[in-house]
Formats: C-alpha cells, sequence, structure tokens
C-alpha cells in the first residue's frame, strides 16, 4: 500500500467544467426553444424540452458526483466550500432553464407578435453572458496550474468583466420587454403573469451567470 | 552459517525495498509518459545503485554502529550479533506481513525500532546511545516539514520565473538549465566533501567545489540539451496554452526522479547492510567502533539487492504508482522531487536514517499548501502516524523476541 499513490484525490476542476458545459447547454437550448414558439411550433418545443430535461439530470448528476468526491479531508487548491457554491450557481442555470421550459411547454405558450423580436433579443443575451461564464469556468484548469496568481488571473478578471457588462446589458434588454408586456396586459389577459415570470427567468440566468464569476475573482483576489 | 542468514535477510529487505519504495521516485515520470517502465526501471536500476555506493556508507555507520555504545557492546560482541540479526529478521518479519495486508510501513522506522528494542531490552537501557536516538527520531518530524517547506519555495519559484511569464515555453527553455545545474551541484557537492573515504577520495571542501561545479557544468549543458530538443506545442486552442511548459516540465521531472532515487539508495541501502556489516564486524572478529568506513563492497551488494527488487517486482509497483498519481503534473512533481532529493541527500550525508516516502508526502503537501494540485487526501497524514505506531512498536518487540530465539539457538 503506497502512501504516495493514496496521497492524490480527484481534482475537482475537470467536472466542475463539465458540469458548466451541462448547465450552459441547458441555457443555449432556450434560444430555439422560443424560437419554435414563435413559429408556432408546439411538437418542436416540447422536443426542445425533453432535451433540456435530459441536460439538467446529466448536469445533476455531474454535480452529486462532485459533492461526494469533495469529503472535508481532501485539502483543494480552491478553498471547498467556495468551489460548492460556485457549482450551485452553476446549478441554478440549469434549473432555471428547466423552469422555463417546463412552462413555456406546459401552459402551451404563445409569444405575443409584439414582443417576439425584444424578447429573442434578451434571450440571445442571456445566452451569450451564460456562454461567457463558460469560459471563465474554461479557465479553472490554468488558474489551478499557475497557481491563482499573475498573468492568468489578470487574464480572468477581464473575462469576467466582459460577463459584468454583458449582464447588464441583459438589465436593459429585459426592461425593454418589461416595458412591452406593461402595454399589452390588457390584450394578454392571464398569460401576461406567466409572461412576467418568464421574463424574469429568463434574465435569472444571466444573474447567476454573472454570480459564478464574481465568486470565482473572490478566489482570486486574495 | 550465521553470515549466510544474515546475508539472506539482507537481501530480503534490500529486494522489499527496491521492490517497494523505488515506484515512489520513477512513478510519477511513468504516470506522465514521460519515460517508459523499461527505461524508467534502467535509469532508477543506475541511481539507485549509485546512491548505494557513493553516499550509503553514512546512514549505514549509523545503523551498524552509531545507535548502541561500542564499548559496553564490545565486551560481549556475540550479543550484538545475536540483536542485529534479531533486529534484521524483526523488520524482515514486519515487511513481509505488512505487504501482504497492505500496511504503510517504514522500513527505516522498523529497523531503527528493531535496534532500540534489543539494545534497551538485551544490553541495558544505557547502551543505547539515546541522544542519537532522539537525532533520529525528531529528523522523522522535521525532514517531511523541511521537504514540505522546501517545496513549497520552489514551486513558488517555478510560478514566478515560468508559469507566470508572458511566454512561459520560453522562460522554461531558459530557466531549465540553471535547474539542472543546481541539483547536479548540490548532489554532488554533497556527496564529496569528505564523503568518500571508503573510496580513498577525500575532498576538502574547495575540492568539492570546484568538482562539484564542474558536475553540475556538464549537468546543465546536458539539461540544456535536452530542453532545446523538446518542440512548443502547435499553437492551438486555449486548454493547451501550458501543454508546452508541462512538456519541458517533463524532462525536468526525469532528472529530479533521478535525484530521488540516488537519494533513496543512498539512504535506504543502510535498512539492509548496516545491521550486516554489524554481524560481519563480530564474525570476523574486529574491533565494534572502528573508524574505518564501511565497506564498498558491501554497499554494493546492498545496491544489487535492491536493483534486483526493482527489477522482478518494482516495476509492477512503479506502473501502478503512475497510473494512480497522474493528478501530479509533471511541475508540480518537478518542485516535490527537488525539495524531496535534496532533503534526503542531506540527511544521508549527515548520517540520518529518515523515510524517503515520509518525505516525499511532505514535499508534495507543500506543493498543495501553494495551492498547486487539485485535491490532496488528508488521511494520508493519519496514515503516516499509524506507520510509526506499527513499525517502531511492533519492531522493538519482535527484534527482543528474535534476539532471544538467536540467542537460544546460537550459544
Amino acid at each position: 500500500m503506497s502512501l504516495i499513490a493514496n496521497l492524490f484525490g480527484q481534482s475537482p476542476v475537470r467536472p466542475m467544467q463539465q458540469h458548466m458545459r451541462a448547465a450552459v447547454e441547458c441555457a443555449r437550448q432556450i434560444l430555439p426553444l422560443f424560437e419554435e414558439m414563435v413559429a408556432g411550433n408546439k411538437a418542436a418545443v416540447a422536443k426542445r424540452r425533453q432535451e433540456i430535461d435530459r441536460l439538467e439530470h446529466e448536469a445533476d448528476r455531474i454535480k452529486n458526483q462532485i459533492r461526494s468526491h469533495l469529503p472535508k479531508r481532501m485539502f483543494l487548491a480552491v478553498e471547498r466550500r467556495d468551489m460548492l457554491e460556485i457549482l450551485d450557481y452553476q446549478d441554478s442555470i440549469a434549473d432555471v432553464a428547466q423552469d422555463i421550459a417546463e412552462l413555456a411547454d406546459m401552459r402551451g405558450m404563445v409569444v405575443p407578435k409584439q414582443l417576439a423580436s425584444a424578447f429573442l433579443d434578451l434571450v440571445r443575451r442571456v445566452v451569450m453572458a451564460c456562454e461567457q461564464a463558460e469560459r471563465v469556468i474554461d479557465e479553472l484548469d490554468e488558474l489551478v496550474e499557475t497557481g491563482f496568481r499573475g498573468r492568468e488571473v489578470a487574464r480572468v478578471d477581464e473575462m469576467i468583466e466582459e460577463l459584468s457588462r454583458m449582464e447588464s446589458d441583459t438589465d436593459d434588454l429585459e426592461e425593454r420587454v418589461q416595458r412591452l408586456l406593461f402595454g399589452i396586459e390588457d390584450e394578454l389577459g392571464i398569460s401576461a403573469m406567466f409572461w412576467y415570470k418568464l421574463i424574469d427567468d429568463v434574465a435569472g440566468m444571466a444573474d447567476y451567470a454573472e454570480r459564478v464569476g464574481n465568486r470565482l475573482r473572490l478566489l482570486t483576489a486574495n | 552459517m550465521i553470515l549466510w542468514l544474515a546475508g539472506g535477510l539482507a537481501m530480503y529487505m534490500a529486494w522489499a525495498i527496491g521492490a517497494n519504495d523505488v515506484a515512489n521516485a520513477m512513478g510519477t515520470s511513468v504516470g506522465s509518459g514521460a519515460l517508459t517502465i523499461r527505461r524508467a526501471v534502467v535509469v532508477a536500476a543506475v541511481l539507485e545503485f549509485s546512491g548505494a555506493l557513493f553516499v550509503g556508507g553514512h546512514v549505514t555507520d549509523t545503523v551498524r554502529k552509531g545507535m548502541l555504545d561500542m564499548e559496553l557492546v564490545q565486551a560481549d560482541p556475540q550479543l550484538l550479533l545475536y540483536g542485529m540479526l534479531g533486529a534484521l529478521a524483526a523488520a524482515a518479519t514486519l515487511l513481509a506481513v505488512a505487504t501482504a495486508y497492505g500496511l504503510p510501513i517504514s522500513t527505516t522506522h522498523s529497523i531503527v525500532g528493531a535496534i532500540i528494542g534489543f539494545g534497551a531490552v538485551a544490553l541495558g537501557v544505557d547502551a543505547v546511545n539515546w541522544s542519537k536516538v532522539a537525532q533520529i527520531v525528531v529528523s522523522w518530524v522535521t525532514s517531511p516539514l523541511i521537504g514540505g517547506v522546501l517545496a513549497f519555495l520552489t514551486f513558488n519559484l517555478v510560478r514566478r520565473l515560468i508559469l507566470d511569464r508572458d511566454d512561459p515555453f520560453e522562460a522554461a527553455r531558459r530557466a531549465g538549465p540553471f535547474f539542472f545545474f543546481f541539483v547536479t551541484f548540490v548532489i554532488t557537492l554533497v556527496t564529496l566533501f569528505k564523503g568518500l573515504q571508503n573510496l580513498d577520495l577525500d575532498y576538502d571542501l574547495s575540492g568539492a567545489l570546484i568538482r562539484a561545479l564542474g558536475a553540475g557544468v556538464i549537468g546543465g549543458g546536458f539539461g540544456w540539451w535536452v530542453i532545446h530538443r523538446v518542440k512548443r506545442a502547435s499553437a492551438g486552442t486555449n486548454d493547451r496554452r501550458f501543454a508546452g511548459v508541462e512538456r519541458i516540465f517533463m524532462v525536468l521531472q526525469i532528472m529530479t526522479a533521478c535525484a530521488v532515487a540516488f537519494a533513496h539508495g543512498s539512504n535506504d541501502v543502510a535498512n539492509s547492510i548496516g545491521p550486516l556489516a554489524a554481524i560481519a564486524a563480530v564474525v570476523r572478529d574486529a574491533d565494534l567502533s572502528q573508524k574505518a568506513p564501511v565497506e564498498i563492497w558491501m554497499l554494493a551488494i546492498g545496491g544489487i539487492g535492491i536493483v534486483f527488487g526493482l527489477a522482478t517486482w518494482g516495476y509492477r509497483v512503479m506502473e501502478t504508482v503512475g497510473r494512480k498519481i497522474t493528478e501530479l503534473t509533471p511541475s508540480r512533481g518537478f518542485s516535490a522531487e527537488l525539495a524531496a532529493a535534496l532533503t534526503i541527500v542531506l540527511a544521508s550525508r549527515l548520517g540520518i536514517p529518515v523515510s524517503t516516502t515520509h518525505i516525499l508526502v511532505g514535499s508534495v503537501l507543500g506543493v498543495g499548501l501553494a495551492r498547486g494540485i487539485g485535491a490532496l487526501d488528508l488521511r494520508v497524514v493519519g496514515r503516516i502516524l499509524v506507520s510509526w505506531v506499527a513499525s517502531l512498536p511492533i519492531a522493538a518487540t519482535l527484534s527482543i523476541f528474535f534476539f532471544y530465539f538467536f540467542k537460544g539457538l546460537l550459544s
């Protein structure tokens, strides 16, 4: 029984990146889902929802695996608690994407013509923010390689700033869609309520993406 | 007859050391694909043997006569013979049982515990050189700590000089030969400076310095030549930015793995040859407290035993260890091994028997503290404590038992 061979645990870095890939893939599916909805293609919407469900389960599986491989006796390059917190935010992206798909499909919602283009703009920007967060998490192994110091940190900080800018863009776009929604509330009736929820959720994914970045920035700041 | 029995037990110890422990030095390079198993075995064999031959005498001296009061022993040398035979038998038994049940046992701790055991009980508490024993036991705590601190500093240096640069590949290419120079220089200096009396080579500081500088320059030049043959990784995807640097570190890591193999041979050969040397002296009726250094052929026998263990069994262990430590990338492996090798060689030169495995663990933890390794299982620290408890008292008890057994049988 070699002491050396038993010294090394499984690094959570690669599983974290895999989890983020699955979570962001969930977010990415939201755009075609709404495009099909605009086109009025209900069967296609249902199919997208199934795909998102599958990806969300995949993300959950990876999440549980990471958690079970991070017992307290492990000494990590990244503080355990910080790592788990980032994992939670990543997972929220997948969860919210699943909620959105569920609501959209279950209620058989239709995108009001007046909202369509502004809403899809918002979705696109949100997906971009999520993808930026994915790129940030992709740098995690390089951060570990350089020991969270120096140029690599500066590089990642820049990426996180870009992520923040994207997130504030989504705030503006969200407001635009909401204003349009105010104007057609009476027309939509009870559906208006669900649209508020959908818009809120979609924008929420960008919030989680930003939190992933911000939490990572706290790690590199010390 | 007694000499044959002692020789057999010593060879078994050397064989087991070669079979189990050499993997710790070379496993990293095998795991990262820097060396094939066959090459790793050949390289390790040469360096283990050289380490045993050139530096192994100091620790062997400590084991054969440093821990017991030889003036007291001189009154009845036969007791030393039974005791050392008992110590060998105890350590060998413990090693065999531990290997069968997968327990982490330190051969160093076993043999030291065994000698203290029969010394204190059979020869009397006063016969044990307690200040020397205390020095050894303290070193078992301090040596992994020193390895850890050195590794922490080395890794931070690697980070500052190489990883943190605009062009880490170029930086590694420039710094690499200096690391080659440094390691060759230090190890040669430690080996040469008043260290080779048994080869009739006695260098004072300036003589050793000049030769070490020469060796360092040759080592550095060789390093430069090897490193400059490493091709830059095709500038491609983002993910491979550090791939080229790690390829250079693979070369550096082979060098430090060699240093660890040399260091390991220089320290652990004493665990098998130390008691044998004491027994041989009694059998040939020599003056036990003699100042004469350990004979070179004995060290050679120990070296051959280690190499034999490596060739017959060690390569398998190497493969297993290599597969399990892929998380140790070459830059980290380099930092940990550099620190471990220097710590061990220094201990060997000072004649202190230390556990090479514990020092290597300390060094890896040092790199981990510098946030260099994804995940380290801290249970290993507990296992080291267990190995202390399992090795020391049990080896001591067993050796007392074997002492009376051999005394009854042979006198």
